[in-house]
């Protein structure tokens, strides 16, 4: 908690997008989390990402669960819908608006407790379905909200503040995302913006179940010296794999001409974005999930911590290409078309006879 | 990129605009904050250890701090700061149990001061307490300088006048009235242990163009006239009066002719209204008066029929820019009758009582004599020079500061000191935190806008010369103006060895002053590279040393700091921490103490 609200004066030569908006405009209430806490700092990554891909604030609804990291949605965009749910829910909240309007940009905002074990199914689920939206585990290894009890994302060995070990194999979401089929996936560290806010609008443009794991430190229960999720421990460990560029559609144009040489790869979203690999290791392919998976596992063999955008799949289908769902959002469908009434009714069943 | 050095007092004293504006380095926001718990004399008197005039220049101050106030960059509009200094004046208690007193055994050293402006005043002021005797001579009978005989009573009111004034002579100053000194040869040989020439710049300029000494009763001299108009001497005006010059002097002329019989006073000026001299404060009160303002007008004659004035014939000119320079180009000529003119067009310094011959040497192109900007000591060690006197026509703050410095410069010179060897600024700093967010000051914004001063009514207002137009601030505007200050002096202090590279500093700044950012190559570099573009060069850049786990630096654009504190609070290792500021200042017998 801060004595005051932030005051609302700005910079006076802040830059303003495509809708005339400033990133302050992409602010929402005062965080009350712990001073420090690395969920604040990917909420401020958050609102840069809305800001540079101009998506008005009210076109975007912002999900959520229990845990420190759930309570971040209350600190971006004031003016977006929203929906903070119970622990562990989010994923089938997201699922549910997303079926009712298709239209809105989806954000999932989820802890390492949140999803890895009261939502573990949860998470599965929406990874499986395809729920065109981006879930974001904000993971510190710890129960935040609870005073920091181990979560299933804790290292076996890695210490609780008091000094207890962790004696439980750590559940990793970006191996599990990998092997449920997940079609965007990516690593990124809330002390490094610079990486994340690219992955977070890409993230966002994906068509599809977007996942980003951010290392996200907590200040209060697990920056010590024996966690493995501190600061400094993500510092001393973290290996960029694939970092990427994210070149939005507006921009085409000059994209070649700012493309360098060096570049080892560009996808393009479905929407005519692209995002540039910058580098990637040798015999590494963002777009085949078994080398990715490979590669992924070498790091953690050698005690890294890897991040990027790990794994893309272009071709992405979401739940609504899959399940064929009409065009136009079902919220905006005309209330005799989407409940024809008892007669079709009557009709669709002598089909099943 | 080397560290900034936070230990230099004047990185902090930059950060506070104000202070660093205003030529005797006024602690300008503890006032406010003195103002704002209702401790109008503490804060009184803390005005007074640096501007030594707090209830004069709350009134007419140039106010140079009000531009540099850092509150004008955040919502276009400065904190009234000179106002909020008369509010002090205005409230305070009796403040005679706290004046500085001279002690009953003299040091056995004689200080002559030539003149009673606010310079020699200053030097007094500085120099009794230590035991020095003081001798001023003035050439009239009434102590002040141009703060008395030119500057209007509806702006200065004579109480307040005589109240500071006598703060300092109450002391013991020996002041000699309607004394001038007509050689300072013979005032030299009475021994004096040091001279202070405080005698302003006297001389208003003339125009000398045709006509001009034709009708002499119907021209004059803008501060001669003003001169005249204190002294009673002169009571009455005509109906049409013409002022030339655009200056402060033509301001207080154009309005004290209006107060004296002039209905239709115009001022002409001959430049365009940005190039004007007057402060933009002075020409709306003038404006407010019915007074009109002719731009782009050179006088060209007096216009004399029959021996009389009958008007003034002008050049009507166009200006343009040419290679950065300012061209002007006639267009015409036009006749504006009236029936007297006052000259307002500047002053010139007159030394006709300096020798020439007294090892005193003058700068042979301007005949002024050469002063030291230092130690205020002309080439004749022992002899000083502050004020207008120094360098030509300023105002009372710098007049202030003058008087302290060559204070500093005569104690040294009378204690056997080498004048050059001036004690450097100090500074305290402490932490303004009381508690887990809580703070000493008043962190929070407030979005009020600047408070305007109610004015008397124009008919009660021209009835008396004496009426003082300004009303005072109502203690509601008060209340508003004092926390419309952002607390500059409140510094954000960082300590690079305890930061964990969060970023909720940096997130959290209202006004994106915090990045932190790889080394570069140089300012210039690092400027280019900020969370917003740090494109005010004429504010300071703070950079940390190297951080402990990434080697990155903490940078931060001073520019628009609101010192809300918000970086601290959101610190979780106390990296940044708001610290209060305060500058100690050399004054003549050692360093300036608290009040
Ligand atoms: C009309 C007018 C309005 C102004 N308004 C403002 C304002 O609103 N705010 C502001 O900050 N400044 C204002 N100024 C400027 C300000 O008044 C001067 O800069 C300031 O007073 C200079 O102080 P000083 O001590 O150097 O000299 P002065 O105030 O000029 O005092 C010099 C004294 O020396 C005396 N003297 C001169 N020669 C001799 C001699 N040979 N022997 C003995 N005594 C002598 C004079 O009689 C006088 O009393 C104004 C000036 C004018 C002309
Ligand atoms: C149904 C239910 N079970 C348990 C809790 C208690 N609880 C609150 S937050 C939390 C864990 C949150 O951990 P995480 O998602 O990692 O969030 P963090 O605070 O670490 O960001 C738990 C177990 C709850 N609120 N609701
Ligand atoms: S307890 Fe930990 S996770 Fe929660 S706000 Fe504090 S630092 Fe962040
Ligand atoms: S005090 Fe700190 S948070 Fe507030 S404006 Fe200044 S740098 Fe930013
Ligand atoms: S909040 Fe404190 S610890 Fe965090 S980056 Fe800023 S100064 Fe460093
Ligand atoms: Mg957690």
């Amino acid at each position: 908690m801060t004595s005051i609200v932030k005051p609302p004066v700005k910079h006076p030569s802040l830059p303003r997008n495509a809708l005339g908006l400033t990133r302050r405009d992409y602010e929402g209430a005062m965080s009350t989390l712990c001073a420090g806490c690395g969920h604040d700092s990917i909420t401020a990554a958050i609102v840069q990402a809305f800001w540079e891909l101009d998506v008005p604030p009210h076109r975007a609804a912002k999900m959520s669960g229990i845990g420190c990291s759930s309570k971040t949605t209350a600190y971006f965009m004031k003016q977006s819908h929203g929906f903070n749910g119970v622990h562990g829910r989010m994923p089938a909240l997201t699922t549910g608006a997303n079926a009712a309007n298709r239209d809105l940009v989806y954000i999932g905002i989820s802890g390492d407790g949140d999803s890895l074990s009261i939502g573990l199914g949860q998470f599965v689920h929406a990874i499986r379905r395809n729920v065109n939206m981006l879930y974001v585990l904000e993971n510190n290894g710890v129960y935040g909200l609870t005073k920091g009890q181990f979560s299933a994302s804790a290292d076996i060995g890695s210490t609780s503040k008091k000094g207890d070990e962790n004696e439980f194999p750590p559940i990793d979401p970006v191996l599990l995302a990998l092997s449920l089929g997940a079609t965007f996936v990516a690593r990124g560290f809330s002390g490094d913006k610079a990486q994340l806010v690219p992955m977070l609008k890409a993230g966002l443009l994906h068509n599809g179940f977007g996942f980003i794991d951010i290392i996200s430190p907590c200040v209060s229960f697990n920056d010590h010296v024996g966690s493995t999720k501190s600061y400094r421990y993500t510092r001393e460990h973290y290996q960029e794999l694939a970092p990427v560029d994210f070149v939005p559609l507006r921009k085409e144009i000059t994209a070649p001409a700012e493309a360098g040489a060096g570049d080892a790869m560009s996808v393009a979203m479905h929407d005519g974005s692209v995002v540039r690999f910058r580098k990637t290791p040798e015999d590494y392919n963002p777009r085949d999930r078994d080398v990715a998976y490979r590669h992924l596992r070498d790091h953690q063999r050698r005690g890294e911590i890897p991040t990027g955008l790990i794994y893309i799949n272009e071709r992405s289908q979401d739940l609504h290409t899959l399940n064929k769902t009409v065009a136009r959002p079902l919220v905006e469908l005309p209330y005799e078309e989407l409940c024809p009434g008892n007669a079709a009714l009557q009709e669709l069943m002598e089909e099943y006879r | 990129m080397d560290p900034t050095d936070v230990r230099n007092p004047q990185y902090y004293h930059k950060v506070v605009d104000c202070q660093w504006a205003c030529p005797a380095h006024t602690n300008v926001p503890e006032y406010i904050r003195l103002i704002a718990q209702g401790r109008y004399t503490d804060s009184y008197m803390l005005n007074r250890m640096s501007n030594v005039f707090p209830g004069i220049l709350g009134r007419t101050c140039d106010r140079p701090c009000e531009p540099a106030c850092r509150r004008g960059r955040v919502d276009g509009k400065p904190v009234a700061i000179c106002r909020l200094k008369r509010v002090a004046a205005d409230l305070r208690d009796e403040i005679d149990d706290r004046l500085p007193q001279a002690p009953a055994q003299k040091n056995g050293k004689r200080v002559a001061l030539v003149g009673a402006g606010p310079a020699s005043l200053t030097v007094a002021n500085d120099l009794m307490p230590l035991g020095y005797e003081c001798v001023i001579y003035e050439k009239l009978p009434q102590a002040g300088g141009l703060m008395r005989y030119n500057i209007p009573a509806f702006r200065l009111p004579a109480p307040v006048l005589d109240a500071e004034v006598d703060a300092i002579l109450d002391m013991g100053v020996d002041i000699r009235y309607e004394m001038p000194v007509t050689s300072l040869k013979a005032l030299l040989a009475e021994g004096y242990d040091a001279v202070f020439v405080g005698s302003g710049a006297p001389r208003g300029k003339e125009l000398d163009i045709p006509g001009r000494w034709d009708a002499k009763a119907q021209i004059h001299i803008g501060i001669e006239w003003l001169g005249s108009v204190h002294f009673g001497h002169v009571e009455t005006i005509s109906p049409r009066v013409l002022i030339i010059g655009v200056g402060n002097t033509a301001m207080d002329c154009c309005r004290t002719s209006k107060r004296l019989g002039g209905t239709d006073v115009k001022v002409v000026a001959r430049r365009s209204r940005p190039y004007f001299k007057a402060s933009p404060w002075e020409l709306e009160d003038a404006e407010e008066e019915g007074i009109e303002i002719v731009e782009n007008h050179a006088p060209k004659r007096f216009v004399i029929e029959g021996g009389k004035l009958v008007g003034m014939e002008f050049e009507q000119l166009e200006w343009t820019e040419a290679d950065g320079k300012q061209k002007s180009k006639v267009i015409g000529t036009t006749v504006i009758p009236c029936d007297e003119v006052i000259l307002a067009i500047g002053q010139d310094n007159a030394f006709p009582w300096i020798e020439r011959d007294i090892g005193l040497a003058f700068d042979p192109k301007w005949d002024m004599p050469v002063v030291d900007r230092t130690t205020f000591m002309s080439t004749r060690p022992g002899v000083f020079f502050g004020g207008d006197a120094a360098w030509g026509p300023e105002n009372i703050i710098w007049a202030v500061e003058h008087g302290h410095q060559a204070a500093i410069s005569i104690d040294n010179h009378c204690q056997g000191v080498p004048v050059t060897d001036r004690p450097p600024d100090g500074m305290n700093l402490v932490s303004a935190k009381l508690g887990m967010h809580a703070w000493s000051y008043h962190n929070d914004y407030n979005p009020s806008s600047r408070a305007k001063m109610e004015h008397e009514a124009l008919v009660k207002r021209f009835s008396d010369v004496a009426v003082e137009v300004e009303l005072g601030f109502t203690p509601e505007q008060t209340a508003a103006e004092v926390q419309r200050c952002l607390n500059c002096d409140i510094e954000t202090h960082f300590t690079s060895t305890l930061c964990i590279e969060c970023d909720a500093c940096v997130d959290v700044c209202p006004v994106n002053c915090l990045t932190i950012a790889p080394d570069g190559r140089g300012e210039a570099d690092l400027r280019a590279r900020l969370s917003a573009p740090a494109a005010n060069p004429d504010q300071g850049l703070y950079v940390s040393a190297a951080l402990p786990q990434t080697g990155r630096l903490m940078v931060k654009d001073e520019d628009v700091c609101l010192h809300c504190g918000l970086c601290a609070e959101r610190c979780p290792t106390a990296a940044w921490d708001m610290q209060k500021f305060d500058l100690i200042r050399a004054v003549a017998g050692g360093l300036e103490h608290a009040i």
